[in-house]
C-alpha cells in the first residue's frame, strides 16, 4: 500500500477523492476509507448489532464505493451518498436474519451496554439506564438516532440518507425519542413528554 | 414575539417545530438562523430548557454508546482491497461520463423529484409512473447497459432484477420486512433518483412471470416505483 500518497491526500475534498477513485486511484481509495470507515462500521453495527456482520458489510459498502464513484453525480454531499449505501447494505443484512439472530443480537446488545434496570436503579445510575433504553429502540429509530447524535447529521443529511422528507425527520428523530421517555417510564425514570 | 410563543406545543402531541430541533441544536448542527430561532426560544420557556437537558444526556450516551462498541479491525483495509482485487477489472470507458442520453435523462427526471414529491404527486402520477415502468427498465439496460445508470458493469447478471425506488415515509423496518417478505435482495444502489437494482429471483424469468411479480409488489405500500428490467 502507498502510504505517502494516502498520507497526502488526507487533506484532500471527497468529491476529488470520488473523482481520483474513479479512476482508478487505490490511494485515495485508502484515504477515502481510512476518513469514513470508523463513523460506517459504528453507523452499521448500531443496525445489525452483530460485529463479524458489520465488518463484512462495512468493506462492502467501500467496494460498492470503488465500483459506482464513476457515477457519483454530486447532488448530495460524498458522507450522504456513502451513509446512504451503508443504511442499504444493513437493510439488507437485517432482511436476510433469522428471528433467532435476531432475538441474540438483541440480548448480546443489552448484555454489552448495560447493567439491567434493578442494579442501574440501585446505583442511581440515570446514564446506564439512558444507554440500555438507547439500546431497545427498534432500528429505524436507532438509525435516526445514531445519525443525528453520534454521526452528528444534519436534518437535511438525514433526508438524504435515509430518503424521507425533512419535516418526517424531525417527527421520526421525535418519536424516537418519544419512545425512549416510554422505556425510561418503565425502568422508573420520568422525564416528562416526550 | 418571540421563537417560543412563535411555535407553542398546541397539545402533547403536536410538539412545536423548536421542540422538535433540540436534538440538532444539541449537536450542533443547525444553521444560524434555526439555531437563534432556538436560543430564543429557550431563553424565554424554562420547560424547554429542561427538556434540552435530557436530549444533552441522550446525546452523551449515545456518543458513548458507540465510543464503548467495537471497532473495525486494523487490518480491515487488507481486507477491503483483497476484495476489490477480486473484482473484474474495469471495462474501458464504463467510468468516464459521456453526454446525456435518454437514460441520463430519466434518471434526471428521477433525481428532481424530491422524496416530498414524490409523495404528493398522487395517483394519477403514480399511475403515469407505472406504466412508464416498463418501458423506462428496458431503455435503460438497452441503451447503455446499467453501469452508466448507476451501477458498474461487474454486477451480477445471472437472475431477475427490478428498479425500485421507495416511498420516502417507508421506515427501515418496513423496507427490511418488505425484501424479506418478499425474498428480494438489493444487489446496487442507489442510483441517480434513488433507484435501486433489486434481484427477486434467482433464475431467469419470463417476461410474463416477472410482469405478474412486479404487480404484485408495486401494491406494497413502501414501493414508490417499480420496473422490471431486461
Amino acid at each position: 500500500m502507498n502510504e505517502t500518497g494516502a498520507a497526502a491526500m488526507q487533506t484532500i475534498a471527497d468529491e476529488v477523492l470520488i473523482a481520483k477513485i474513479a479512476k482508478g486511484d487505490r490511494s485515495a481509495m485508502e484515504a477515502l476509507f481510512a476518513r469514513y470507515r470508523v463513523r460506517v462500521f459504528k453507523f452499521v453495527l448500531r443496525m445489525v448489532r452483530n460485529e463479524a456482520t458489520a465488518e463484512e458489510l462495512n468493506s462492502d459498502v467501500f467496494v460498492d464505493i470503488w465500483r459506482q464513484a464513476g457515477t457519483f453525480e454530486g447532488r448530495a454531499a460524498v458522507s450522504t451518498w456513502i451513509f446512504s449505501i451503508a443504511r442499504f447494505k444493513a437493510l439488507n443484512a437485517l432482511a436476510r436474519r433469522t428471528e433467532d439472530e435476531l432475538d441474540e443480537a438483541k440480548a448480546e446488545t443489552i448484555e454489552d451496554n448495560a447493567d439491567d434496570p434493578e442494579t442501574a436503579l440501585a446505583k442511581k445510575d440515570k446514564a446506564a439506564v439512558l444507554r440500555q433504553c438507547l439500546a431497545a429502540l427498534s432500528s429505524e429509530h436507532r438509525e435516526i438516532v445514531n445519525l443525528v447524535y453520534y454521526q452528528h447529521k444534519s436534518v437535511e443529511e438525514v433526508s438524504g440518507i435515509v430518503g424521507i422528507p425533512e419535516a418526517t425527520v424531525k417527527t421520526r428523530m421525535f418519536y424516537a425519542r418519544k419512545k425512549l421517555s416510554e422505556l425510561l417510564a418503565e425502568r422508573g425514570i420520568e422525564r416528562g413528554w416526550p | 414575539m418571540n421563537a417560543a410563543n412563535n411555535t407553542p406545543r398546541s397539545s402533547p402531541n403536536e410538539p412545536s417545530e423548536v421542540e422538535m430541533l433540540l436534538p440538532w441544536y444539541a449537536a450542533g448542527t443547525l444553521n444560524r438562523r434555526e439555531a437563534a430561532q432556538v436560543e430564543a426560544a429557550l431563553a424565554a420557556d424554562p420547560a424547554l430548557a429542561e427538556r434540552l437537558e435530557w436530549v444533552r444526556a441522550e446525546f452523551a450516551q449515545e456518543i458513548y454508546i458507540n465510543e464503548e462498541a467495537a471497532s473495525p479491525p486494523d487490518n480491515d483495509v487488507q481486507a477491503l482491497f483483497a476484495k476489490i482485487d477480486a473484482l473484474p477489472a474495469r471495462r474501458p470507458g464504463t467510468v468516464a461520463a459521456s453526454s446525456p442520453t435518454l437514460a441520463d435523462r430519466i434518471a434526471e427526471f428521477f433525481a428532481a423529484l424530491s422524496p416530498r414529491t414524490l409523495a404528493l404527486s398522487g395517483a394519477a402520477a403514480a399511475l403515469v409512473i407505472l406504466l412508464q415502468a416498463g418501458v423506462i427498465g428496458d431503455i435503460m439496460f438497452e441503451e447503455r447497459g446499467w453501469e452508466t445508470s448507476g451501477v458498474p458493469a461487474n454486477t451480477p447478471t445471472n437472475g431477475s432484477y427490478v428498479l425500485i425506488r421507495f416511498q420516502p415515509q417507508a421506515t427501515a423496518a418496513d423496507i427490511a420486512s418488505f425484501l424479506a417478505a418478499n425474498k428480494l435482495s438489493i444487489v446496487e444502489g442507489p442510483a441517480g433518483g434513488g433507484l435501486y437494482r433489486v434481484r427477486v429471483a434467482e433464475t431467469e424469468l419470463a417476461k410474463p412471470e416477472l410482469t405478474a411479480i412486479v404487480n404484485k409488489l408495486q401494491n406494497d405500500k413502501v414501493i414508490g416505483f417499480i420496473a422490471a428490467t431486461e
